[in-house]
């Protein structure tokens, strides 16, 4: 059942090292409030799940968060490369980075099915691709009926789902709308779930078909405008573009990368802090 | 040709939109297929349904998106559905007639490499990945892919089939069991290129005006064969030329410099 607290204790509570961690948001509602709240707490040894890792996994894994990764498409979409993240692949800094890798339609179907409390996913994919080539994690099935070989991926059960929405209510219901990427699914096969939200209201007012989280499926409810931000959170603010754009050389060279993660993520209070710090260093 | 008023990029995404038929239901990459897809929809093909993997479906953005999944195009969409309806009903439910990709390589076969240069263990260029593209070049009803010309672009060999094409040329693809035509055309800054019906190597049939086949030829990492009914493309019109100026100018306003 859900409890409305801050994001630090929700943090400290539900996310331990080692844990397996989805932050899912499919360039809507990115959870980079959580995400550096994870940073700030220097959580270890996590394997992190998303379909796109973004700057907020470019963060995690250059500050060392992360063990593994299991991913989609991993760049900094528009503008280019991920630089921590390739940093990690290609030379192991700041430490070796194990990788699963998939297709977008099988993340998907496995988020489903771990949401579906089925041990696999299946779906027509990776014909004549080279990534089952390097994975075990990517096998082929043959259907009992038909015959036919469909490619089999294993279903994500996070121990902790993180997600950005719009509303929640004061008893912790949630409701999320626009881009909706895979937050229902990674929610509902997860152990814990965090919801950071723009706004707590009294009345959810959730139209009937609306996407709502119930109370019960969700762990912690924790207040935090613009938690989403640069990416955007539709009816609220739109995406930082800027700010991705920016991205590319504050994580280009390890240097600068720290030193601008020491000032903004670890030396911040919280999340007002590090936007109070950013608006500074943007005069 | 000197006095040309229009750059090679421009004429690859007004040869590119050209390809796109009114009505058609065209599941869009990032990047230039997102450019020439809505400059179509702008002029000969305002009915185009235009489909991207973030949900949108049916979206008429007025400025070209950065992501996949700006706010834009969920607000100009007909529908905006979830990750995995997209493409478990949408995709892979087999409603969608093209599939549009750009692509870091492409071999000589239209396989697309977007996962890594060098070794998969030990990459010399960690490239993002797959993301949508593996099940799109397989689920659609044909692909077209569109790049810069460039020896690094077409290449030879790949190091790495993120997602198919013909795979070694042939009927190798036909073996697969796929449904869909796969990649029936690249195209470039310089021309477009079609599979070979036989060996399904991609080989030169238009020009784009103003282009040199031998660059083209220099260009391409295989040795590029050319048709012997070697089309050109026309120029770009006025209006064709407006509209997309149009739009990038839009864009760079909004995202606050130019794409």
């Amino acid at each position: 059942m859900a409890e409305i607290v801050s994001l630090a204790e929700a943090v400290e509570r539900a996310i331990h090292d080692g844990d397996a961690v989805a932050m899912e948001g499919f360039t809507h509602l990115i959870p980079f409030a959580a995400g550096q709240e994870v940073i700030r707490q220097r959580r270890r040894d996590l394997t992190l799940i998303r379909m796109t890792p973004d700057l907020i996994y470019d963060q995690l894994i250059g500050a060392g968060c992360a063990r593994k990764l299991i991913f989609s498409w991993g760049g900094n979409p528009g503008v280019g490369s991920l630089h921590r993240f390739r940093d990690a692949v290609e030379h192991e800094w700041p430490r070796p980075l194990e990788i699963e890798e998939h297709s977008h339609a099988a993340m998907a179907n496995a988020y489903v099915a771990g949401a579906s409390n089925v041990p696999f996913a299946l779906l027509r994919g990776y014909a004549g691709s080279d990534l089952p080539k390097h994975s075990d994690r990517i096998r082929f099935v043959r259907c009992p009926f038909t015959g036919e070989e469909l490619a089999a991926v294993p279903a994500l059960r996070p121990d902790v789902t993180i997600v950005h929405a719009q509303k929640a209510d004061r008893k912790g219901n949630v409701l999320l709308w626009g881009i909706l990427g895979v937050q229902k699914e990674a929610v509902l096969g997860a152990r814990r779930a965090i919801v950071t939200v723009e706004e707590i209201v009294d009345r959810l007012e959730a139209p009937a078909n609306g996407c709502v989280l119930p109370r019960w499926v969700v762990s912690a409810v924790c207040l935090v405008p613009g938690g989403a931000r640069p990416s955007y959170a539709q009816g609220y603010y739109k995406r930082d573009n800027g700010f991705y754009k920016a991205w590319d050389a504050i994580a280009r060279e390890r240097e600068g990368f720290l030193a601008w993660m020491q000032h903004h993520v670890l030396d911040s209070a919280d999340f007002a802090d590090f936007e109070r710090r950013l608006k500074v260093a943007n005069g | 040709m000197a006095d040309r008023d229009y750059t090679a990029e421009e004429m690859m995404t007004v040869a590119a939109a050209r390809q796109l038929a009114n009505g058609t239901v065209c599941f869009v990459g990032i990047g230039l297929p997102s450019a020439a897809a809505n400059l179509a929809r702008l002029t000969h093909a305002p009915e185009i349904v235009l489909i991207y993997e973030s949900g949108t479906i049916g979206t008429r953005p007025d400025v070209l998106p950065l992501s996949i999944g700006d706010g834009e195009l969920a607000e100009t969409a007909d529908s905006v559905v979830s990750v995995p309806e997209m493409f478990r009903y949408w995709l892979q439910g087999g409603r969608v007639d093209i599939g549009f990709l750009g692509a870091a390589q492409v071999g000589r076969f239209g396989n697309i490499n977007t996962t890594v240069i060098g070794d998969y263990q030990r990459p010399k260029v960690r490239l993002p990945g797959a993301g949508g593209a593996p099940e799109i070049a397989t689920s659609c009803g044909e692909v077209f892919i569109m790049l810069r010309h460039g020896k690094r672009a077409l290449v030879d060999r790949l190091d790495f089939i993120s997602s198919v094409g013909f795979l070694t040329g042939g009927d190798a693809r036909d073996r697969l069991g796929l449904g869909g035509r796969g990649p029936t055309r690249i195209i470039t800054d310089l021309g477009i290129l079609e599979p070979d019906p036989a060996s399904r190597e991609f080989t030169l049939t238009t020009l784009h005006s103003g282009a040199d086949p031998d660059r083209a030829k220099n260009e391409t990492g295989w040795p590029l064969k050319i048709a012997a009914s070697l089309a050109v493309t026309p120029p770009p019109t006025e209006a064709e030329l407006t509209s997309l100026r149009e739009l990038k100018a839009r864009t760079a306003r909004a995202h606050g410099s130019a794409l």
